[in-house]
């Protein structure tokens, strides 16, 4: 029964995305003006100031609030934001930017290239590690005049002008933070950009406002009156808010995958799965490489060839999504289909390498990633998949916290989890394989502690290889020497579904998606 | 005189039940695996080892735990209750944020529950063994074996998405122009379903204890007396039997007062009710030991001073109690 009702579901939310996909047909409308969004935002974000926190709900609803300088369209290339023009000189080592003129603050203090400067330079250093990495290959920044800012290269580094969305390099005020100590700045609670919307109120545990910035600089933009962001703890109340209309927007991930064909079936529902293509956020299995069955190549192309991911994806996912074949996602840069080892779902091939290698029956522990019953229920797929083919699983059931203390201290044999991709291999690839990022307490390092020595020189040189096609060549080999090791059981290139009500319109346009403000969504 | 040497007694002996919960609950916490620098760490999904030290320096969690454990007793015993990692708050601003709504929440419950359920349970007893006594407790009953959670969405399918009478989520509407008893109305229509489904267990709670009490009650001497003295059945089961049958019912009436803050987690959770059991879940999830602490100790504060209470009421209810205390 359930197996008839997922075939016949499935192709209704394909058919939905291939509506949602054809082009012009909200261009085409005059844009109306003024409304309100109601949108879930799930969980509650611990604050709003962008470039000290990175987590998922902060960049959701702060998005809105600050920008970046460039935005990226859905095949990752660089629009204009707070910059209207970029130069990237012959050797690959300047980078010059132009900026918007006649910005300000949400306080109405002006915007300059001095803000530029403070946070690349002295801010994002300090608070945010993923920027900080990033920016170590910066030489100097600065700025020859108040339109104008030059990062200059110590070498060149091609994933740089990916660096640049809200969500990696938010612009933040320099006459509010410069001197202070940023962590524990009062105005953290009162964030201040340059974006279409202003931070208005938030009722803690309720709702978060924003206001439309009626100084924005784009005339015309934003046409949103107001935004409220709405926290509603319980998945299945987050269903019925939609349902009854309290709520217009959900983004990704904010209601459970099983609800989501039947919302996509209700009256004046609209779905898409836009918006994922610079965050690409990649799942698979860690495997602890240290010691134990899972430090053998053979264990883990067994476990490799024995998960079903079609089923997952189907079953699971609503059939969105692509199967990950190799350690780039689809829409990350340098993806190279043909130097990839495949492990299709092969249970035979799965039996024959365990029985190549001796393996009599020796438990593993499978850590899942508590992030919801979507991740829990497939965490009990995979398990059946490995018992299937006969190897021993004991599952080992935490809480979020407990789950990143058990990977932070390497305490685990599998896990499961997803990253994102960031659009450039060298931004949210390298991270998980490369030796240097083997440390202990987090979850989203290098955790299973894949180390080579050729893999790491790959990596580095990949990052600094210039022009592009040279960058090509080292992926291409680095791809290669990956799956030849199955490093990790690479499982689905995630895509979570948006679903709004239809009369929102013109809500996702570029390859940040929800994340990259409002500004042009209307209300119809 | 005596009542006051009472309260003294009892306040002292509470400050100690407090502080030997805080000692308690500090420890059962630092058991939990993992620690809000890493939960932090976590969430933004990148990071490095020097940045998960430096959030642990900044918190105090490198310091020996008994030295955070002395720490953290001097704090409560001036009553600061520090300050929430990740909310980068004083935990007291939150909590005290928070507390107002579940205050509304449990009390409407709370007084939900008391009046239905004894009103109840006295109509049953004066109907006893006949069928509007039986549709009574079979009614309780259900209310009674039925868990919360699935009565909380029944509860919103119900009267919000099939219906459309009440609000499904929330406190009160959000935007709008609104005058103040515009806005009174709203929370008001808000509160129906999360108060009325919190307080169903203790209404079936009520009605069984009144009802059995006031049989027991209406089977002793003093009411054969009452009734051959000519008095009318209304006025002898109203101002006799009930307020004899009543003292069960206080005592239980103060292990629900008990609860009122903390015991709420559920429901807020289902109706997106903004109070203090949700802030006290999620701080839990992140580790937030601070901000945990200080829910705990409200509420245990809370617990103690609702026991108080609910002995005082024993005293006004059936002043014999004073007399052999």
């Amino acid at each position: 029964m359930t197996g008839q009702l997922r075939r016949l579901l499935v192709p209704s939310i394909s058919a939905f995305l291939a509506l949602a996909a054809l082009p012009g047909a909200a261009l085409a409308q005059q844009p109306k003006e003024g409304g309100r969004a109601n949108v879930v935002i799930q969980p509650e974000p611990p604050g709003l100031m962008l470039g000290i926190l990175q987590n998922a709900p902060t960049q959701m609803v702060s998005g809105n609030i600050y920008e970046g300088l460039l935005r990226y369209d859905e095949k990752l290339n660089p629009k204009g934001q707070l910059a209207t023009s970029w130069t990237i000189s012959e050797d690959g080592k300047t980078y010059t930017f132009k900026l918007q003129k006649g910005v300000k603050w949400h306080d109405g203090k002006p915007f300059t290239a001095a803000d530029v400067v403070f946070t690349a330079d002295v801010f994002l250093r300090k608070t945010n590690p993923r920027t900080r990495a990033s920016l170590a290959y910066v030489d100097t920044i600065i700025a020859p005049d108040d339109e104008t800012v030059v990062f200059q290269l110590k070498q060149p580094f091609g994933p740089f002008i990916r660096m640049f969305e809200v969500g990696t390099m938010p612009i933040v005020p320099k006459h509010i933070y410069e001197g202070t100590d940023f962590l524990t700045n009062p105005a953290n609670n009162t964030p201040i950009g340059t974006g279409p919307f202003k931070f208005a109120e938030w009722s803690k545990g309720a709702f978060i406002k924003l206001v439309k910035n009626p100084d924005y600089y784009e005339k015309g933009k934003p046409h949103l009156d107001e935004i409220y962001w709405h926290v509603i703890p319980d998945a299945a109340a987050r269903s019925v808010a939609f349902e009854t209309g309290k709520v217009d927007i959900l983004p990704g991930g904010s209601v459970e995958n099983f609800d989501v064909p039947r919302l996509a079936k209700t009256k004046n529902a609209c779905i898409t799965d836009k918006g994922w293509e610079f965050l690409a956020p990649q799942s698979w299995l860690w495997f602890n490489h240290r010691g134990g069955l899972t430090a053998d190549v053979r264990f883990r192309k067994a476990v490799s060839y024995a998960i079903d991911r079609d089923f997952a994806r189907e079953a699971l996912w609503n059939g969105l999504g692509s199967v990950s074949t190799g350690p780039f996602a689809q829409s990350t840069a340098f993806r190279d289909e043909k130097a990839l080892v495949k492990y299709p779902y092969d249970p035979a091939k799965a039996k024959a390498l365990l029985k190549e290698m001796g393996y009599k029956g020796e438990t593993v522990r499978f850590t899942p990633m508590p992030y919801g019953e979507t991740w829990l229920r497939w965490a009990e797929a995979i398990k059946q998949n490995l018992e299937d083919v006969g190897i021993k699983v004991d599952m080992v059931n935490t809480d979020v916290a407990g789950w990143n203390k058990k990977l932070g201290d390497w305490d685990f044999d599998i896990s499961i989890t997803f990253l994102y991709q960031y659009g450039d291999p060298a931004l949210g690839v390298s991270r998980a394989y490369v030796s240097s990022n083997i440390a202990h307490g987090s979850p989203f390092n290098n955790v299973g502690g894949y180390s080579n020595p050729e893999v790491d020189k790959l990596f580095a040189d990949g990052a600094t290889a210039f022009p592009d096609s040279a960058r090509q060549t080292i992926y291409s080999a680095v791809q290669k020497k990956l799956s030849e090791d199955a490093v990790y059981a690479w499982l689905i290139d995630l895509k979570f579904p948006t679903i709004t009500h239809c009369n929102v319109k013109n809500l996702i346009t570029t390859g940040i998606g929800v994340n990259d403000g409002f500004k042009d969504a209307w209300i119809e | 005189m005596q009542t006051f040497r009472f309260l003294l007694s009892r306040l002292a002996k509470g400050i100690l039940v407090v502080l030997a919960i805080v000692v308690f609950d500090f420890v059962l916490i630092h058991l939990a695996p993992g620690d809000p620098a890493a939960v932090m760490a976590g969430e933004s999904g990148a990071t490095d080892e020097a940045f998960v030290q430096q959030l642990r320096t900044k918190f105090g969690l490198d310091q020996p735990i008994l030295t955070q454990l002395g720490l953290y007793l001097w704090g409560v015993v001036r009553l600061d209750l520090g300050f929430s990692y990740r909310q980068q708050m004083p935990v007291i601003d939150l909590v005290m944020d928070r507390l107002p709504a579940t205050l509304l929440l449990t009390g409407a419950a709370f007084l939900f529950s008391l009046t239905v359920g004894v009103a109840a349970g006295a109509w049953a007893a004066a109907h006893k063994g006949k069928p509007l006594d039986r549709l009574i407790t079979t009614i309780a009953l259900v209310f009674y074996a039925t868990p919360l959670f699935w009565m909380a969405l029944m509860a919103v399918l119900v009267f919000s998405v099939w219906l459309g009478w009440l609000p499904a989520f929330g406190l009160r509407e959000v935007g709008g122009e609104a005058n103040f008893w515009e806005r009174v109305l709203d929370v008001a229509r808000h509160l129906v379903l999360p108060a009325v489904t919190l307080g169903l267990f203790f209404t079936a709670v009520y009605v069984r204890m009144t009802r059995a009490s006031m049989i027991e009650v209406g089977r002793q001497d003093f009411v054969k007396t009452l009734r051959a003295k000519g008095l009318s059945e209304r006025v002898i089961q109203r101002r006799h039997v009930l307020r004899n049958a009543v003292l069960p019912v206080v005592t239980l009436a103060g292990v629900q007062a008990g609860q009122m803050v903390g015991g709420a987690v559920m429901t807020e959770t289902v109706f997106a009710w903004p109070g203090i059991g949700r802030l006290m879940y999620e701080a839990l999830l992140q580790r937030d030991y601070n901000l945990l602490l200080g829910v705990f100790v409200v509420c245990a504060a809370m617990v103690v001073v609702f026991n108080i209470l609910t002995d005082l009421v024993y005293r006004l209810v059936d002043p014999r109690i004073e007399v052999s205390s």
